[in-house]
């Protein structure tokens, strides 16, 4: 049951643009179940961080190996364009901060469902149909809008449409990049409560971006803060949090508005 | 022919540069091969890369046939049969039977075709997934890597809106288990004699500059869904003027008030079964006996 190897592991990523650095030799594990958030202002590196990590970017150096289903520990940025297609489709999956990023605005809701379950053979109509219904059901949107496109839904829906869109083939391993923002905070604060159902419920593990020191607390069991594409701190959330250490992290704690 | 047109109006340079581009395509059956296209004297969407593929193909003597929608008397049809005359000097046919090389725009003839014919068909958009992804670099990555679950996208909001695959023309096919491609846009009543058929195919689009093709007797198979399979659809009818009931069927409306004939598309096939003494429902009558 417990397992002894990390889900993923990365090792010592650096990623420049030219002379400036993007992240530098950031290393972490993340072990099944488990949410990994990642905090820093704005240019701080964890966009480039995930990015890299999602094989959207190749790093400069560095290991990202991930603990695949049929063959154990494999570094993915070595893995043939192929296979790493393969794994974004089943064993990963990536919720943009933009749903029109994530969704494709043409295609209905059900379509947006179910273009994951097509891409990995799924030929049966009504299986991938009543597969979406249920999705839509998990994301809280009425059956009854499975014919309607992302465009006409609101900010809050499409966010939720492209997580159900994502979890449709049962990935392990999610990545997001500010699942909250642009939303308001009610809005916000349901997408929360599902997100954290789900990632429960599922058993996934994640590695959530965002600069929203809420989010974190919600969802993330372990906290990385970043800052100049450094990290500076990181440990369990509530620690981090309540008795950071580094200047900075005491100085984003502090700034965190209090209603 | 010193004083003429170099044959079949091409010089010879440029037909061997598609030459080579087709006997790729043959050799990779479904991959689109980009190629040099030429201006041609016509308008793009008028079959500038059927022509450029024709003109590569042609010996002087061939026997060539040109249809557009089947039919031999069309405008498209009519002058680019005239062309091939003029700058080719071929013989030209309208029967399928004698013919060797068929220039078509958007359908198959529906007499089978027999081995050593080359079907040419004339392609608007030779990219079956460009309506899907707009990006040329992420198709050609996309036929690369076999990544097609997009296309059965398209199909899946096809039943979400439709109850049924309302796709009726250019439907989608991989050819030899391997490449998606798009057959031009004949209508899937035509998809089927795509599949193992004894003459070579061959595509070309000249405003998007691909060469395509379909060697004989490869495997041609139109995508689905198990529970809405594949159907080979036509109107209802048959034809009026020579009663065959399973040939593809143009509507023609004959008044305003809402009279209306269906006849083979195919004009070939249509006066070769009349001469055979093939009567229709609005066939003129004839004298009694």
């Amino acid at each position: 049951m417990t397992r002894d190897t990390p889900l993923l592991s990365v090792q010592d990523i650096t990623k420049t643009y030219g002379g400036r650095i993007g992240c530098a030799d950031v290393s972490f594990d993340l072990w099944p179940g488990e949410v990994m958030g990642i905090v820093g202002e704005s240019g701080s590196g964890k966009s480039t961080l995930l990015s890299c990590l999602a094989g959207h970017l190749t790093p400069d150096t560095g290991r990202v190996v991930f603990d695949t289903r049929s063959e154990g520990p494999r570094d993915v940025l070595a893995m043939s364009e192929p296979e790493r297609r393969m794994l974004a489709r089943t064993d990963w999956a990536f919720v943009h901060q933009n749903p029109r990023d994530g969704l494709r605005m043409g295609v209905s809701a059900g379509g947006n469902v179910g273009e994951r379950l097509m891409a990995v053979g799924a030929r049966h109509y009504g299986r991938i149909r009543d597969e979406a219904i249920d999705w839509l059901g998990r994301v809280e949107i009425a059956a009854d809008r499975i014919d309607d496109r992302p465009r006409q839904f609101s900010g809050g829906m499409q966010q939720r449409l492209q997580i159900a869109r994502n979890l449709v083939t049962g990935p392990r391993l999610v990545f997001m990049d500010e699942p909250t923002g642009g939303l308001d905070v009610s809005v916000q604060a349901r997408l929360l409560d599902l997100l954290r159902g789900l990632v429960r419920q599922m058993g996934l593990s994640a590695v959530i971006v965002t600069h929203d020191l809420a989010v974190v607390r919600l969802l993330a069991d372990r906290l990385m803060v970043m800052k100049g594409g450094q990290v500076i701190e990181q440990g369990l959330t509530d620690q981090v949090l309540d008795d950071p250490q580094h200047a900075y992290t005491q100085l984003l704690v502090s700034s965190v508005l209090q209603v | 022919m010193s004083n003429h047109y170099n044959f079949a109006y091409l010089d010879e340079q440029t037909k061997r540069m598609i030459r080579r581009a087709i006997l790729k395509g043959v050799a990779v059956p479904g991959y689109q091969v980009p190629f040099a296209s030429r201006e041609m004297p016509m308008p793009y969407g008028w079959g500038t890369g059927g022509v450029q593929v024709t003109a590569a193909c042609l010996t002087p003597e061939d026997r060539l046939k040109v249809i557009d929608q089947g039919a031999d008397d069309t405008t498209n049809a009519v002058s680019i049969r005239k062309f091939f005359q003029r700058t080719a000097e071929v013989a030209v046919t309208e029967h399928t039977a004698e013919a060797t090389v068929i220039q078509t725009r958007h359908r198959i003839p529906e007499r089978p075709l027999t081995a050593g014919q080359i079907l040419v068909y004339q392609v608007p958009i030779p990219e079956p997934l460009r309506f899907l992804e707009p990006r040329e670099t992420e198709t050609r990555r996309m036929h690369a890597l076999e990544d097609y679950g997009l296309m059965h996208v398209k199909l899946y909001e096809d039943i979400a809106r439709n109850g049924a695959i309302a796709t009726s023309y250019a439907y989608p096919v991989k050819v030899e288990g391997r490449y998606v491609m798009d057959p031009s846009p004949i209508p899937k009543f035509d998809n089927p004699k795509l599949s193992g058929t004894p003459a070579l195919q061959l595509f070309g689009a000249g405003r998007e500059q691909r060469i395509y093709a379909i060697p004989p007797f490869t495997e041609v198979i139109s995508l689905d869904f198990e529970d809405y399979p594949f159907e080979a659809t036509k109107a209802p009818h048959a034809c009026d003027l020579c009663g065959d009931g399973g040939s593809y069927l143009d509507e023609v409306i004959t008044d305003d008030a809402g009279g209306r004939m269906f006849v083979c598309s195919d004009t070939d096939h249509c006066a070769s079964r009349q001469a055979a003494g093939h009567r229709g429902r609005l066939s003129p009558q004839e004298d009694a006996a």
